[in-house]
């Protein structure tokens, strides 16, 4: 079987992320990047699958230059190659747009199970699964939070806001996966020495019969009109609490304010 | 003026709250006609009335609730292309934001999620999000085919706009591609009283602090008609259901009063809760990056501040 993880490289979350001035969009060259932690879970779920049958693993990801660290972290937890796709004209792509780029690389790796995160840490709008299931005409199981592959069949448990629900669907097939769904392994010692030996493709848009036009800000199907950093909270009241005065601040505080 | 598609967010002909501040928000683009999926139309047919829905369009296709969303996506599609809506407005749930993502596929049209605000202004729908931990609003508009956007509970504050619209069956046909994921069980989940966690004016959360106990804070919630949230750190450790987990991998909520108790504050639970109207919490310890965000803050143990704080309230109410 061949699994393809979809992998995103994306700025820390505990570091200073912002927008790029000039057009708006993630500033992801002068921000410390990481794979996101999300696909993490994504990753995990490949191995796990590998080692209970025949697979091989592939992280694929889109993104500039520093977008490697993202397949480099995959293939150090255990996947066994890697596609980096890298084109100057993919910057400012929408998720529409990133999902033809995806489904462009996923049909020609001739995936059987594609998995994803449940969402990146930055855009975060969590709906490229569901395009690239759309695109590739494979069904999709989504927010996965168990996960059991039985031969052809995939189930997870996905707990919903009103039920939990068993969903199953048959290979070839898209997945995405909670953050309950395991425990990411940390990369051994073992396995950051093997991923320095193990293959990394680097595609362009040509690779993928993509025109530049397709893709990027110039042709995304959305445009940010304005960006506002929010305002600090201006700093509140805070107490010690002393013999219960805490309660009685507490109190009163949600009845000067209204909540009671 | 033009149609503005609305999904109806439904639970057997019960339409959620959510659906009223959509139909209030499709009245400032246009007309508003709402989509209904499954049974249960003429229960549902007063409150979106209620909300100012010129017509509703009823799919009763039961493929439509067997299979998933890729069904919906299709069946939305095809209403899409008779009635050609200036935008399409879908609640920003799992489900929702699943059809929202399909539909923008089909219909060769820009995707908006999430959005806290919606206004119309030239050239169409102006939506307002909140990104990065709650750190920037973001205003974005969709630029090519037609707006397809998910709006998040608490966006708009629903407006009656007596109606009262007929409703139009519609005829789907459902391809076979779009049958091949399948709901084999479903297990509701048991009610518990309180409001729904999105959608309240008040939540209560508990961390790491409460040690695994939540007693004090569902009391303290009950006191205040408050609904309960929790920290990662808490359901990692199994204390609380997932479904009620605030933070970036759990629940956006934006309430007008938010209570953190025995949570420290990681930028991942405040990527959750960061644009909550006042926020207060009660946290043992005074460096908690928590007491940054707070309108109040008390620095003590919760399982003494809250009973306290709990018989106080109720004294009051009563």
């Amino acid at each position: 079987m061949k699994i393809v993880v979809c992998a995103k490289f994306v700025p820390d979350a505990t570091a200073d992320r912002r927008f790029r001035s000039e057009d708006n969009t993630v500033d992801r060259a002068g921000v410390d990047g990481l794979l996101s932690e999300l696909d993490e879970y994504a990753v995990e779920t490949a191995l796990t699958v590998k080692e209970a049958g025949d697979a091989e693993v592939t992280v694929l990801t889109v993104g500039p230059e520093q977008a490697a660290d993202a397949v480099k972290k995959s293939l150090q937890m255990g996947a066994d190659a890697g596609v980096h796709v890298l084109d100057d004209a993919i910057h400012g792509s929408d998720a529409v747009a990133t999902s033809l780029i995806l489904s462009k690389a996923l049909a020609k790796l001739e995936a059987d199970l594609v998995v994803f995160g449940m969402g990146s840490t930055d855009g975060g709008m969590g709906v490229v699964p569901a395009m690239v299931s759309e695109r590739l005409g494979l069904p999709a199981v989504t927010l996965g939070s168990e996960v059991t592959v039985d031969g052809q069949t995939v189930r997870i448990r996905r707990d919903g806001d009103t039920a939990s629900e068993t969903i199953e669907g048959t290979l070839p097939l898209v997945l995405s996966v909670s953050d309950q769904a395991n425990e990411p392994r940390y990369p051994s010692f073992k396995g950051i020495m093997a991923a320095k030996k193990k293959p990394v493709e680097t595609w362009s848009l040509a690779d993928l019969e993509l025109t530049p036009e397709q893709v990027g800000g110039s042709s995304a199907w959305t445009e940010v009109v304005e960006v506002t950093a929010r305002p600090a909270r201006t700093a509140g009241t805070i107490v010690t609490d002393e013999d219960g005065s805490g309660a009685a601040g507490l109190v009163e505080f949600l009845s000067t304010n209204k909540f009671l | 003026m033009s149609n503005v598609l609305v999904l109806v967010d439904h639970t057997a002909g019960t339409v959620r709250k959510t659906t009223a501040e959509l139909l209030t928000i499709a009245r400032r683009l246009g007309e508003p006609v709402a989509v209904f999926v499954g049974e249960g139309v003429a229960d549902a047919l007063p409150a979106l009335g209620q909300y100012g829905a010129t017509k509703v369009i009823a799919l009763s296709n039961p493929e439509l609730t067997q299979f998933l969303v890729a069904p919906k996506a299709e069946a939305l599609a095809q209403v899409a292309a008779k009635i050609e809506p200036s935008a399409i407005l879908i609640s920003s749930n799992a489900e929702g934001k699943e059809i929202a993502a399909r539909l923008a596929v089909k219909l060769d049209s820009g995707l908006i999620t999430d959005a806290v605000d919606v206004v119309a202004a030239d050239g169409g729908a102006v939506t307002t999000q909140s990104v990065f931990a709650g750190n920037f609003t973001v205003q974005a508009k969709v630029t090519h085919g037609t707006p397809i956007i998910t709006v998040k509970p608490n966006a708009a504050t629903p407006e009656a706009a007596e109606t009262s619209p007929e409703v139009e069956e519609f005829d789907v046909t459902i391809s076979d591609a779009a049958k091949t994921a399948r709901i084999v069980e479903s297990k509701p989940r048991e009610a518990t009283g309180r409001p729904e966690l999105t959608e309240a004016a008040i939540i209560v959360s508990g961390g790491r602090g409460t040690g695994g106990d939540f007693g004090p804070i569902e009391a303290f919630a009950d006191s205040l008609g408050a609904a309960v949230g929790a920290s990662r750190a808490a359901v990692d450790s199994g204390w609380y259901p997932h479904a009620y987990q605030v933070g970036q991998t759990g629940k956006t909520v934006s309430p007008q009063l938010y209570v953190a108790a025995g949570i420290s504050g990681a930028i991942q639970h405040r990527a959750g809760m960061q644009t909550s109207k006042t926020i207060v919490a009660v946290n043992k310890d005074p460096e908690a990056p928590i007491f940054e965000l707070v309108d109040f803050g008390v620095v003590g143990d919760l399982h003494k501040v809250l009973p306290t704080a709990t018989e106080e309230v109720t004294k009051r109410k009563s």
